[in-house]
């Protein structure tokens, strides 16, 4: 759209009053202010995308909207007149619905059922039926194909986050707020909910769109408002800013969105072969076959659930593999536990930081002793010194060295996992082999920045560094080579400078690309 | 094969089926809340033991069994207090209930144990009903409470099933943020229902005195109905119907050694009184493997606190 046209437009719906704003919202929680006198409005038939990184109060100021929390000062108004919204239900009855990262749906209903469950206009028998025509209907409108019969638990996270949408359709909301809803969808899934979002502003909706990726906030949005610790950077229109500026607005400072690459060995450091995992009758890997080598960063992408979680277990040797090889450092190390393959050189990250990776009860210093070398008597003064360091040198926000992991935030409990696990990457007798489950869910800019850094460093130590993750961007950023997991097969393998956007998201989404060529 | 002896022993199963299905569609209601209560035995004997004190004080059947009933619910809410409330293992403190409920039901029934109760339920004869041949006495010639047991069972399986509120019951059992999230109170639906459990558990431990065997024993009265109540709800994959039925099938199981002695079949005593707890180890079983519990379709949140996301 050009400027001319976007300031017309906005011209024209000012006259009204906006579908939904927030007035001077403050939000307090014990030792943060998560809204500090926000001001944020939407208009009838536009979506506005609140963009932040991680912890800049997008959710919060979401909630507030849809009644979740209330502000401790300000107000939210819906056209034109104030509101007290005591609960979510409230928030709906005015027409406001909220569409959660984390869905609300129960696995063993209907699609149906979960649409009136909580619905307090249903008849008391209900009638699940009725409610099918309806919700046909809204799926034709709005791009949103659901089958209403299909149990929850049967669908793909595609599909579920259209019930979410189709869900607060049918309580007849005019107000939509999409919390990162694009998260944990496909390239073309995405293509798809920006689709029916178009739909939806077009049938005079507004929607409140929350997102960090600034390639699709520019794509969906008419305007932009950017939120960083709890305040309000800016408020532009997309059509006259740029990702350079929006990024700049997030973090405070420009930016560097840099890629790296690294010079390999050649020499294998990591190798899976023909490596099958199954559940019951269900198979979780499918005969995978992967070689990480020394000196390089292979980087797993897919769409959550597709046997990450299992590749990562199965070749840290948590997980018994039902056929199939895993060697590190050419020790053969398969079905023989994780102490086997940590003595064969390997450092591990998983994605479960608070769990597998450390141990909530423990303080920070008997964490940093379960991977040391172990002797009868434990050495807690060496340890205390590590975890001293690791606290400045990581800036990890701790009370101390004696404090329980459980304290952490995400960001910091993965700083002091990642201490532990690479401080001697690459040393003589140190890890030679690292994998990293999901490097920077959870972290702030800066804080995902350092880790990058760190992964780069043990790669440039010479290190077999196995990345799986989530976020495609974070893993073409890093990865020398990128190998796609879909259904627990390898759907797609190259190097990462050489495969196309487009194929990787077609693999992601289990679309053979030698078919679409 | 002995004609009358076999027609009896129905009939008498039909009867003991009685307080299984009572307790257990109670059980059911709890679980399908996602509370876990393995108490049922020890509701069943503080229900009995009331009942029988107040079936004695007031003469009155129906007073007795509500007092029995009550009993039962009350005695549930600290199941409900420790498990809801304060998120205790749902397990220790069912054990506690059993334990506490021994010994409290011992204490108020140390002067009556085994007195005779003259107020008891007596069978209502349907007319020419109950000549008819083999359904005459089984079906036609019983005492209210099993009607009444029948018609709760398709109560229960039509609010589970058609109802808003059996959806929003279901909801929590199932997944208690999402439930939470639409505007259901959580805690109040499990409160609830872990009391309606207490209440049907009371009834059925009232049902052992004033209509099976009129009298108070410590170790008789209940003899493990509770726990083969806590059996058949997870054989019954939770499900009212399939409880009723099951119901019937352990009351046979339970009064079938009379017919068999009949027969000349005799199994020991001690095997039968062993019955409850070996189902019980084997209900215990399958609720080691979570995957196995989903499989016979055990509520997903079964035996999970409920502790609300705040931030």
């Amino acid at each position: 759209m050009p400027p001319s046209e976007a300031a017309a437009g906005s011209e024209t719906v000012r006259s009204r009053p906006p579908a939904i704003a927030a007035v001077g919202v403050t939000k307090r929680f014990p030792g943060v202010i998560a809204n500090a006198d926000v001001d944020f409005h939407v208009d009838v038939g536009e979506v506005h995308t609140i963009l932040g990184e991680n912890g800049a109060g997008k959710s919060t100021l979401a909630a507030m909207l849809c009644g979740l929390y209330r502000p401790d000062e300000g107000t939210v108004v819906r056209d034109g007149s104030p509101l007290r919204l005591r609960s979510p239900r409230d928030g709906l009855a005015h027409g406001i619905g909220m569409v959660h990262q984390h869905f609300r749906l129960v696995d063993r209903f209907t699609v149906a059922e979960n649409i009136i469950l909580g619905d307090p206009t249903q008849p008391w028998l209900i009638d699940p039926e009725a409610v099918e025509d309806e919700v046909a209907a809204i799926g034709e409108r709005f791009g949103l194909p659901v089958d209403p019969h299909a149990r929850i638990g049967d669908l793909t996270v595609g599909q579920r986050q259209r019930v979410e949408i189709v869900k607060v359709l049918y309580r007849g909301a005019d107000v939509l707020l999409l919390d990162e809803p694009t998260a944990v969808l496909t390239p073309p899934e995405v293509e798809a909910l920006f689709v029916t979002v178009r739909a939806m502003v077009a049938e005079g909706k507004a929607v409140v769109f929350i997102s960090h990726k600034l390639g699709e906030v520019m794509s969906v949005s008419d305007r932009v408002t950017v939120m960083r610790n709890g305040h309000v950077t800016g408020e532009v229109a997309t059509a006259n800013t740029s990702q350079r500026e929006l990024a700049e607005l997030m973090v405070g400072r420009s930016v560097v969105l840099e890629t790296r690459r690294g010079t390999t060995s050649g020499e294998v450091g990591l190798s899976a072969a023909g490596l099958v995992v199954r559940d019951d009758d269900q198979v979780a890997l499918d005969h995978v076959d992967l070689d990480v080598n020394q000196g390089e960063i292979v980087g797993i992408a897919g769409v959550a659930g597709n046997g990450q979680r299992r590749l990562a277990r199965a070749l840290a040797g948590i997980e018994t593999p039902a056929e199939g090889t895993v060697v590190i450092g050419g020790v053969d190390v398969t079905g023989r536990g994780a102490l086997a393959a940590r003595r064969a050189g390997l450092a591990f990250v998983p994605e479960d930081r608070l769990g597998t990776g450390l141990v909530p009860g423990l303080s920070l210093t008997d964490n940093m002793l379960l991977t040391r070398r172990r002797a009868f008597f434990v050495d807690r003064k060496t340890a205390r010194a590590d975890a001293e360091q690791a606290i400045v040198e990581y800036e990890i926000k701790a009370p101390g060295t004696e404090a329980e992991a459980r304290v952490l935030s995400g960001g910091n409990a993965q700083k002091v996992l990642l201490a532990r696990e690479l401080a001697e990457v690459g040393e003589p007798g140190g890890p030679q082999v690292v994998i990293v489950s999901s490097p920077t869910r959870g972290l702030d800019v800066g804080a995902a920045e350092f880790v990058r850094g760190l992964l780069h460093e043990a790669r440039e130590r010479g290190a077999a560094v196995l990345v799986i993750s989530e976020d495609l961007d974070e893993v073409r950023s890093l990865a020398d080579r990128i190998a796609v997991l879909y259904r627990g097969r390898i759907a797609l393998e190259g190097p990462a400078d050489e495969l196309r956007l487009d194929e990787i998201g077609m693999a992601m989404a289990g679309v053979d690309p030698a078919e679409v060529r | 094969m002995n004609d009358t002896t076999f027609v009896l022993t129905l009939a008498a199963s039909v009867a003991a089926a009685v307080p299984i299905a009572l307790a257990a569609l109670g059980e059911l209601l709890s679980e399908r809340s996602g509370v876990l209560n393995l108490g049922v035995e020890g509701m069943m004997l503080i229900g009995a033991v009331t009942a029988f004190q107040a079936g004695d004080a007031s003469g009155n059947l129906w007073v007795a069994l509500a007092v029995g009933a009550a009993a039962g619910a009350v005695f549930s809410l600290i199941h409900a207090f420790l498990c809801v409330t304060l998120r205790a293992n749902q397990i220790v403190s069912g054990l506690a209930l059993v334990i506490f409920g021994t010994g409290v039901s011992t204490f108020i029934g140390k002067s009556i144990e085994g007195e005779p109760l003259d107020t008891d339920f007596v069978p209502t004869r349907w007319g020419a009903l109950a000549d008819l041949p083999l359904v005459g006495p089984v079906l036609f010639d019983q005492d209210p409470m099993m009607y009444i047991t029948i018609v709760l069972a398709a109560v229960i399986a039509f609010y589970l099933n058609r109802t808003r509120a059996g959806l929003a019951l279901r909801a929590v059992g199932e997944s208690p943020a999402t439930a939470d999230s639409v505007g259901v109170a959580v805690a109040l639906q499990r409160y609830v229902h872990v009391m309606i459990g207490g209440l049907l558990a009371g009834a059925g431990g009232a049902y052992l005195v004033l209509g099976q065997v009129p009298a108070w024993s410590q170790d008789g009265t209940t003899a493990g109905v509770g726990w083969i109540a806590l059996a058949l709800v997870v054989f019954a994959s939770w499900k009212p119907m399939r409880v009723l039925l099951g119901a019937f099938l352990f009351g046979f199981a339970r009064r079938a050694n009379f017919w068999l002695q009949g027969e000349g079949v005799d199994i020991p005593a001690e095997f039968l009184s062993m019955l409850p707890y070996l189902l019980t180890i084997i209900v215990l079983v399958v609720w080691g493997s979570r995957d196995l519990q989903r499989r016979v379709g055990a509520p997903a949140a079964l035996g999970i606190p409920y502790i609300r996301d705040e931030r």
